[in-house]
C-alpha cells in the first residue's frame, strides 16, 4: 500500500447488529498495525437492532486528535439500505458533510440514490461504488453476519488505505481473543462462534470475505483507472 | 507511602495473591518499563484497576460506564479486586462505598450522567467524612430530553461537593490518572474522595493507543491506619459527629464546627496541589505560550482545540492552549500566569451551560478576554472547524480580522 500524506476520515452508517461499530475498531486496529495513526469510536443510542447506529474511523500520518461523530468525512460507507431508503442516518442526506472527490461505498446491487443525489454528487466529484456486501457475506462466509467484512475489504481495496496483511492481523485481534466493546457486542460475538463450528473457521471465512471485497475493489479501481483523491 | 506492617497487607517488594509485585508509585509511574496497547477507555480502566491494588468495587449500569464495571467484574472474578458487588440503585453504589471505605479498604467505582445526579448526596458526605474513594465519571448529558451521549454538564454539579476532580482528555491520561488519583487522595494531609472525570464515548467507547505499567506490578496497598480521620472509631469525627449530630443542638457552636469542618475540606484540596504537581507534571499543560489567542479548556475539548491550531498554523496564525488538568484543585495561579499575555481566550465546552468558562473568568483579570465558547452540547461534535469559525467571527466583531488574515 502507498504510504499516507494526509487522514482520511471514515464514516460507517449502518443498523444495530450489523458490525458498523466492529468494522471501525477493525480498520482502526489494522491502521496501527502498520504504524499509522487511528482512532475509531462509535455513535449510537440505546443498544437495538435495526436502529441507526453508526461509527467512524480517522486514519492518518500524525496523531489524530479530533473525536467523536464525523461531520467531515472523505468516505461514507453505507451498511444497510435502509440508511439510504429509509433515512435510517444520523444526517440528512447520508452523505452530509462529505468532502469534494470523496467516495460512497453502498452495500447493495441496485440503484439507492435519486437523480437529483446522483447529479449532486457527481458534481463533487464523488464515486458512487456499489457492492452486495450482504450477498457475498451469505455466498462466502454463508451468514449475513459477515457484511461488515465485505464492506471492510471494499474500502481498503478502493482506497488502499490498509493493506489484507493488517487486516488479518487486526480480525486476530478481534476475535482471536475475549473482548467486550458492549453487552450487545458480547451477545452479537456469541451469535457469530455458534454459526461457526470452530474459532479457526470463523477467522478463515470472515477474511476470505474480506479478500474477495478487497480483491473486486482493487480490479475496480484498475480498470476504470480510479485514483482516490483521499489518498493523494 | 508508609508501610503497615502487620495487618498482612503485602509490603513493597513483595507479591500479592496474583503474583503482582507491589511497587514503590513513583517507580510504577516513572521507571517501570510501559508497554502499547490499543484500546478503549473502558478496556483502560479495567487494565488500571487491575494494577491499583483495590480491594472493593461496586457496579450499576448505566451508559456510558456499564463495559468499564462489567470488567471490573471480571478482574474480580481473576482474584485483582477485593470484593465485588452489585448495588441497588446508583445512590445505593456511593452509600455501599461509604461503607467500605469507612471499614478501611480501597474503593472503586464508576458512574455516569443520571447516575451521578441520583447518587449526588453521597459526595460531600464522602468528602466531610474524608473517605478517599476513587470514582470515574464518565461524563453525558443529565437534561431531558434524553441523551446518553458526551456533555461534560454533570461536572457542573460536582464542583463543590469537596472532591478532588481531575479530567482525563485521553486513554493515556485516564489510566495514569486513576492509579495516580489514589496515591494523591489516600495522602493522611488530603485524604479526600477523588472523581476521575472522562467524557463518554468520546474517550470510553474510542479506540486509542495507550502506553501502560507493566501487568505483574501493582501499588502499594491503601494504609487505612494513616487516615487523618479514625477508621470507624464512635468517639471521634466523622462517626462522633454522626452518631450525635451538631444538627441536634442548633447553636453557634454547631455552626461554627460544620463551617470549619468545610474549610477545612477546601483546604485539603489545596494540599493535593503539591502532591499532584510532580506526579501529573503540573495541573495545567501549555502550548504556544506567547500566542495573543488561546484556547483554554479540559477533557476532549482539548483534543478538538489541538486540531483547531493545526488549522490556524496552516494558515500561519499561532493559537495556544491551556489544557486544565484538575478542576479541583483549580490552577488559579498556573491560569493567571499562562494567560497574562493572552488577548483573546477562548473556552470551548462540550455543555450548554460554559461553566468552565464561568470558573475561568471568576479568576482572570481583566476577564472580558474569556469568550466562552464555542458550545456544543447534548452529544453533539465539536469538530475542530467550529471553534475556527468561532474564533474567526468573535474577532470579526471585535474589529481583529487582521489577526487571522493578516
Amino acid at each position: 500500500m502507498s504510504a499516507m500524506k494526509r487522514r482520511i476520515n471514515i464514516r460507517m452508517s449502518g443498523l444495530g447488529g450489523q458490525g458498523v461499530v466492529t468494522s471501525a475498531h477493525i480498520m482502526a486496529m489494522a491502521a496501527s498495525k502498520e504504524d499509522k495513526f487511528s482512532i475509531s469510536n462509535p455513535f449510537f443510542g440505546a443498544e437495538k437492532r435495526m436502529a441507526p447506529a453508526e461509527s467512524y474511523v480517522r486514519i492518518g500520518p500524525e496523531k489524530i486528535y479530533d473525536r467523536g461523530e464525523l461531520v467531515y468525512p472523505d468516505v461514507v460507507m453505507v451498511f444497510h439500505p435502509q440508511v439510504i431508503t429509509m433515512g435510517k442516518s444520523y444526517t440528512m442526506p447520508f452523505y452530509s458533510g462529505i468532502k469534494q472527490k470523496g467516495i460512497v461505498i453502498i452495500n447493495d446491487d441496485i440503484e439507492l440514490l435519486t437523480d437529483a443525489e446522483k447529479e449532486e454528487l457527481d458534481q463533487m466529484g464523488i464515486l458512487v461504488y456499489y457492492v452486495p456486501a450482504t450477498k457475498m457475506a451469505l455466498d462466502i462466509a454463508g451468514t449475513e453476519l459477515s457484511t461488515n467484512m465485505a464492506m471492510i475489504g471494499s474500502v481498503s481495496g478502493l482506497t488502499d488505505v490498509i493493506g489484507m496483511e493488517a487486516l488479518d492481523l487486526a480480525l486476530q485481534d478481534r476475535f482471536g481473543k475475549k473482548y467486550v466493546a458492549s453487552g450487545g457486542t458480547a451477545t452479537l460475538d456469541e451469535a457469530i462462534k455458534k454459526k461457526f463450528a470452530k474459532k479457526e473457521m470463523l477467522l478463515q471465512k470472515n477474511l476470505d470475505t474480506i479478500k474477495v471485497a478487497y480483491d473486486r475493489a482493487k480490479d475496480y479501481a484498475k480498470s476504470n483507472n480510479y485514483i482516490p483523491a483521499v489518498m493523494a | 507511602m508508609a508501610g503497615h506492617e502487620g495487618n498482612g497487607m503485602p509490603q513493597i517488594g513483595s507479591a500479592n495473591k496474583k503474583g503482582q509485585i507491589i511497587t514503590d508509585p513513583q517507580e510504577l509511574f516513572f521507571l517501570s518499563p510501559r508497554s502499547q496497547a490499543f484500546l478503549t477507555g473502558s478496556e483502560v480502566i479495567k487494565e488500571a484497576v487491575k494494577r491499583a491494588s483495590v480491594d472493593f468495587s461496586v457496579a450499576y449500569p448505566i451508559t456510558p460506564q456499564s463495559e468499564a464495571s462489567s470488567l471490573v467484574g471480571e478482574l474480580y472474578a481473576d482474584g485483582y479486586v477485593g470484593d465485588y458487588m452489585r448495588g441497588e440503585s446508583e445512590f445505593a453504589v456511593m452509600g455501599e462505598c461509604a461503607g467500605g471505605a469507612f471499614g478501611g479498604a480501597r474503593v472503586f467505582t464508576t458512574t455516569a450522567g443520571p447516575g451521578t445526579l441520583r447518587a449526588f448526596e453521597n459526595f460531600p458526605m464522602w468528602a466531610g467524612s474524608r473517605l478517599p474513594i476513587e470514582v470515574v465519571f464518565t461524563v453525558r448529558g443529565v437534561n431531558s430530553p434524553l441523551s446518553i451521549q458526551p456533555d461534560t454538564l454533570e461536572i457542573a454539579f460536582m464542583l463543590e461537593t469537596g472532591m478532588l476532580l481531575w479530567h482525563a482528555e485521553t486513554a493515556q491520561d485516564l489510566f495514569d490518572y486513576i492509579l495516580k488519583g489514589y496515591i494523591v487522595a489516600e495522602k493522611p494531609e488530603v485524604h479526600l474522595p477523588i472523581g476521575v472525570i472522562v467524557d463518554g464515548f468520546f474517550v470510553t467507547h474510542t479506540k486509542d493507543m495507550v502506553m501502560m505499567t507493566p501487568e505483574n506490578r501493582a501499588l502499594p496497598h491503601y494504609n487505612p491506619y494513616a487516615s487523618p480521620v479514625t477508621c470507624m472509631d464512635m468517639e471521634s469525627p466523622p462517626v462522633r459527629m454522626m452518631r450525635d449530630p451538631f444538627v441536634m443542638k442548633s447553636n453557634y457552636i454547631s455552626y461554627m464546627t460544620h463551617a470549619s469542618w468545610q474549610l477545612e475540606v477546601r483546604a485539603a484540596i489545596e494540599r493535593s496541589r503539591k502532591h499532584t504537581i510532580p506526579l501529573l507534571d503540573g495541573l495545567i499543560e501549555v502550548e504556544n505560550p506567547d500566542a495573543e489567542i488561546m484556547l483554554v479548556s479540559s477533557g476532549t475539548a482539548v483534543s478538538q482545540s489541538r486540531e483547531a491550531i493545526r488549522l490556524f498554523r496552516d494558515q500561519g496564525v499561532k493559537v495556544g492552549l491551556v489544557k486544565i488538568k484538575t478542576i479541583r484543585p483549580f490552577p488559579e495561579q498556573e491560569l493567571k500566569m499562562a494567560l497574562k499575555n493572552a488577548k483573546h481566550i477562548f473556552v470551548p465546552e462540550f455543555n450548554i451551560a460554559g461553566w468552565m468558562a464561568k470558573e475561568i473568568k471568576s479568576i482572570l483579570p481583566d476577564n472580558e478576554r474569556v469568550v466562552a465558547g464555542p458550545h456544543v452540547a447534548g452529544g453533539m461534535t465539536m469538530p475542530p472547524e467550529i471553534i475556527v469559525e468561532e474564533i474567526e467571527r468573535s474577532l470579526a466583531l471585535k474589529g481583529k480580522k487582521e489577526l487571522i488574515h493578516g
